[in-house]
């Protein structure tokens, strides 16, 4: 017989029970009657005749019940077993709330973590077919993706076959004249194909037209599907207007999509042809581009690489640039985008999984406790004579319950923790975090939340059974308290709580070594006084300045203006403020010096003369500029330690030479001074060395401004607004914050920050759970040595004995789970070490604190019943047996 | 009742729907006349305890072996008569060479131990 066609049969019997009952009523009486007709017919009394035909019958009610079971589903009796699930819930909420809580906490926080893992490292980018996405760039010793100069873009582009097409990009800054005066606003020059390349359409317009990138094409620009909306209200009419860009009209040729993103480029809103060419930007030695290739289909990463490092070098035997040997680099474009945050990510998905190990751990030594609290009831259903079976679904059912709400419960969590910490993100960081906006509830995260959902509910239904098969029916009607199944709980109980103690170790190990590497990072040696330091950045559009004169006007008017502010000490200028990157990259070298292209790369800085004293950078060696100093002199400038250090070791750099090729034209400067190492670079990385050029000098259009007030910097900022209006409405002003804020906002210490303080939650929960878990265990344990211990008291014991008896027992727990976690902590360390910053992996200090914090914290929790066992009175004890 | 049950002989386990199943090929009957027609084939040997009789009644009509229909009898009262379908034709035959294997297989083990 067809088995589906049962199943059909069984479930319209399902529905539709009261008709099979009524049928199976009438046939019955049917029945009787027709016996009671042959009793009368052979001569019974009709009264005697239905008692006898009933007698004959049986029991009708069990008959019924007979035909049902035989024919329906095992439902009634798993009915039966929910609802008495859910009653044991009811009767004990204080036991199913904290599986449930507990339970929730693990799921919840490790598929939240799971969906940004997933978003960020499972998820493709948004582009066709991102795989064969490149990042397609030089390669050097010093950096691994050195930009393309634009010459060699062209001949890269025209010489490889691994590529069906080849781009650049290049962020830039323009000042947009709005009817509310200028604004700074981000942008990036790319090559034509660069849309296509990403498989990118515009949602309005069109994308570039081939022809539009050569040198002296149209202005064309495209907008961001937010400057769309912000700037022109998101009318289909913008398309075909212009915009005006440092002084220059550009025709909007199209809008790009909502979802289109691209993290190098951040927030830019205006994307422009690369078309117009500053006279630098056309050597072959001013590297400024980034490259982005699709790789032909066939063509693997390690054969474009190879095609790519020879062109790299026929080019550089060609043009006979010299410095060592020039090669390329080809990385999934998938790892520039995210490589930074992997680590970090991955490391929190770590410490969320070893939290919801140690809440499952947790809550199933909870279920166990219970499971044992309950032995003589089920020791009596059982010699009811419920079956083996019948009593293993009533668990089953029981951990299937706690495991539905628990999960339940845990998604909604983890859905509330997902848009929580994706708030939490700054919005600069989030620009170039694409993938926050693929975080949340998916079929990936739906699955993952699914699959844990399995486990738990295995878990929580199969813990029980494991307690369940050690018993025998007559052991748990006995009284158990001295039999072999309590001995065995205890032991599998106290396993499980060192698991937890030796995770919470872990935890506590990480959330310690991120915790010492954000303080330590947040207080690097800056070479200079973040404190009342407020900071702003400042575009001069180059139509109106254009001479080296106007500009030194600006430049001096800003600073006489700024500094007679009341509570403004000094007030100094600089190309690009500290903390923010290794980037503006000179590359050097000295006059008098065989050179071969060696490449001496370092941080270059234009700075007015006030700059450095009102950073309070400490000058060791010469002097500092003077206002004096401007184009028509000869070019100085002031170095930092590092750089003398690693270019005149042994020698004093003051009164050397420096030489580069400034703006395209060879240049040649005089050191005057050397400070102290100023942090230019990331607070994680090294500082490296470094040069100071007077900005008088170098003219630059894009600035920032340094304000050493003597109060507090942030009330200053808005004054410091109004008054660059006052000096030039048409000036671009942006990025107004004092330098704490700035140095807080920095990537590395948001993405210190960010680990230390997930992990550090992580930390504390596994420790309170781990904790509370200890704290079940003794309490159960002198919960069941009570008479034990009145035996012992009665016998003579003192009252700091019996502290003893337990505390030690609780100690030898702690020790165990101690020095096992702190032996994985220092493998988990390991696995950490690149997150770390000036603190080893092995860190003693932090072990030790470890290991003292759990330890008082577990000497607190085992404090408490090992008072009780003290307060223990031993004739209560022994008469309660 | 209990003890009346006691004289009898029991029904051999797992042959009440081979007697359902071969009663019911001679023809459609309603569940009192299975029994019944049961009791006198067997000579009043054979009693099928309504207890069984339903329960087996409805596995077999869950196997899909026999079909029910409610129907009017000759005194013109409404009953469910069983009617054998084509694979409970199938499954009479089935169940008929086991039960003759097994009872073969029984007969050599009783004559054998006579012999013994």
């Amino acid at each position: 017989m067809n088995p589906f066609i049962r199943l059909m049969k069984k479930l319209s019997l399902l529905f539709d029970r009261g008709r099979f009952l009524r049928e199976l009523d009438e046939e019955m009486a049917f029945h009787r009657a027709q016996a009671e007709n042959e009793f009368v017919a052979g001569g019974m009394t009709p009264q005697a005749a239905r008692y006898a035909a009933m007698r004959q019958f049986g029991n009708a009610t069990k008959l019924r019940e007979q035909s049902h079971e035989t024919v329906a589903f095992s439902v009634e009796t798993v009915a039966q077993d929910l609802r008495f699930a859910l009653r044991q819930c009811t009767n004990n909420p204080g036991f199913a709330l904290t599986a449930i809580l507990i339970l929730a906490l693990g799921m919840g926080v490790s598929v939240a973590i799971f969906g940004f893992v997933d978003a960020a490292l499972l998820q493709p980018l948004p582009y066709a077919n991102p795989g064969r996405l490149m990042s397609v760039n030089e390669n050097s010793v010093e950096s691994p993706r050195w930009p393309l100069s634009y010459p060699d873009y062209l001949d890269w582009q025209r010489l490889n076959k691994s590529f069906s097409s080849l781009d650049v990009y290049s962020g830039a800054g323009y000042l947009l004249s709005a009817s509310s005066g200028a604004e700074p606003v981000q942008a990036e020059r790319v090559s034509g194909g660069f849309f296509q390349t990403l498989g990118v359409h515009p949602m309005l317009g069109r994308d570039f037209y081939p022809g539009e990138d050569r040198p002296g094409g149209p202005n064309v620009v495209l907008l961001s599907y937010g400057a769309w909306l912000h700037r022109f209200g998101a009318r289909r009419d913008a398309v075909g207007q212009t915009v005006d860009l440092d002084g220059k009209a550009f025709t909007i040729v199209g809008v790009l999509p909502r979802a289109f993103s691209f993290a190098p480029s951040g927030n830019a809103e205006f994307w422009v042809p690369l078309n117009s060419f500053s006279p630098h930007e056309k050597m072959r030695t001013f590297y400024e581009f980034m490259g982005i290739g699709r790789l032909r289909e066939g063509v693997t990463t390690q054969a474009a690489l190879a095609e790519m490092s020879a062109i790299a070098k026929q080019l550089q035997r060609q043009y006979a640039i010299p410095g060592r040997d020039q090669s390329a680099s080809v990385v999934p474009l998938s790892e520039i985008i995210i490589g930074d945050v992997r680590p970090i990510l991955l490391t929190v998905l770590g410490g969320a999984g070893l939290l919801l190990l140690i809440a499952c751990v947790n809550v199933s030594s909870l279920v166990l406790v219970r499971a044992e609290s309950r032995r003589r009831e089920i020791a009596v259903r059982g010699a009811l004579g419920a079956t083996r079976l019948r009593l293993a679904r009533q668990f089953i059912t029981e951990g299937l319950l706690l495991a539905v709400f628990g999960s339940l419960a845990g998604i909604i969590l983890a859905i509330g923790i997902m848009k929580l910490l994706g708030r939490l993100v700054p919005k600069d960081m989030a620009s170039s975090m694409t993938f926050l906006g693929g975080v949340g509830l998916n079929a990936h995260t739906g699955a993952f939340a699914a699959a844990i959902a399995l486990l738990a509910a295995l878990l929580l239904a199969a813990t029980p059974m494991l307690r369940l098969s050690f018993q025998t029916v007559r052991d748990g009607l006995a009284d158990g308290d001295r039999g072999a199944a309590g001995r065995l709980w205890r032991r599998l109980g106290a396993n499980l709580v060192i698991v937890e103690l030796a995770i919470a170790v872990v935890l506590l190990a990480g959330a310690g070594l991120l915790g010492q590497s954000l303080y330590r990072l947040l207080r690097v040696p800056l070479g200079f006084d973040p404190n009342h330091l407020a900071t702003v950045r400042v575009m001069a559009p180059a139509t109106v300045y254009q001479g080296d004169e106007q500009m030194a006007g600006l430049y001096g008017e800003v600073v006489r203006r700024l500094s007679s502010l009341p509570g403004v000490e000094f007030a100094g200028m600089t190309s690009m403020l500290p903390v923010e990157c290794n980037c503006a990259i000179d590359r050097i070298h000295f006059p008098g010096r065989p050179y071969h292209g060696e490449h001496n790369d370092v941080d270059e800085r234009h700075v007015s003369a006030e700059y450095l004293p009102t950073l309070r950078a400490r000058l060791v060696r010469g002097r500092l500029f003077s206002d004096a100093e401007d184009a028509s002199r000869p070019g100085v400038a002031v170095i930092n330690q590092a750089l003398a250090r690693k270019y005149f070791p042994g020698e004093d750099p003051v009164g050397q030479e420096i030489a580069n090729d400034e703006s395209g034209r060879p240049s040649l400067w005089e050191i005057v001074g050397v400070v102290d190492d100023v942090r230019e670079g990331p607070l994680d990385a090294d500082t490296g060395p470094a040069e100071y050029f007077p900005i008088n000098q170098t003219r630059d259009h894009y600035f920032s401004i340094a304000v050493r007030t003597r109060q507090d910097a942030g009330a200053l900022l808005p004054v410091l607004v109004s008054i660059l209006h006052e000096i030039d409405p048409k000036l671009g002003v942006s990025d107004e914050a004092t330098m704490n804020e700035k140095i807080d906002g920095t990537q590395a210490a948001l993405l210190h920050r960010f680990s230390a303080w997930l992990v550090g939650g992580f930390a504390t929960m596994a420790l309170v759970l781990g904790v509370v878990g200890l704290y079940g265990v003794i309490a159960y344990s002198v919960s069941q040595r009570t008479r034990e211990i009145g035996v012992r008291m009665a016998l003579g014991a003192q009252r700091s004995s019996v502290y003893k008896l337990v505390m030690r027992q609780a100690g030898w727990l702690t020790l165990a789970g101690l020095t096992i976690g702190l032996v994985c902590s220092v493998g988990t360390s390991l696995l950490i070490r690149n997150l770390l910053f000036g603190v080893r992996a092995w860190d003693a200090a932090t072990l030790c604190c470890v290991a003292a914090l759990l330890g008082l914290a577990s000497m607190a929790a085992s404090f408490l019943p090992a008072h009780r066992a003290a307060s223990v009175n031993p004739t209560d004890a022994l008469r309660a047996e | 009742m209990v003890d009346e049950m006691a004289k009898k002989p029991d029904l051999l386990h797992g042959t009440l729907d081979l007697l359902i199943l071969k009663t019911l090929a001679r023809a459609p009957l309603h569940g009192y006349g299975v029994a019944l027609s049961i009791k006198r084939l067997s000579g009043d040997v054979l009693t099928v305890e309504e207890g069984s009789l339903y329960p087996a009644l409805q596995r077999l009509l869950l196997q899909g072996w026999v079909k029910a229909e409610w129907k009017m009898t000759e005194t013109n009262r409404r009953a469910r008569f069983y009617t054998l379908t084509a694979a409970g034709r199938r499954q009479l035959g089935i169940e008929l060479s086991q039960f003759e294997q097994m009872i073969a297989a029984i007969g050599r083990v009783l004559s054998d131990a006579q012999e013994a």
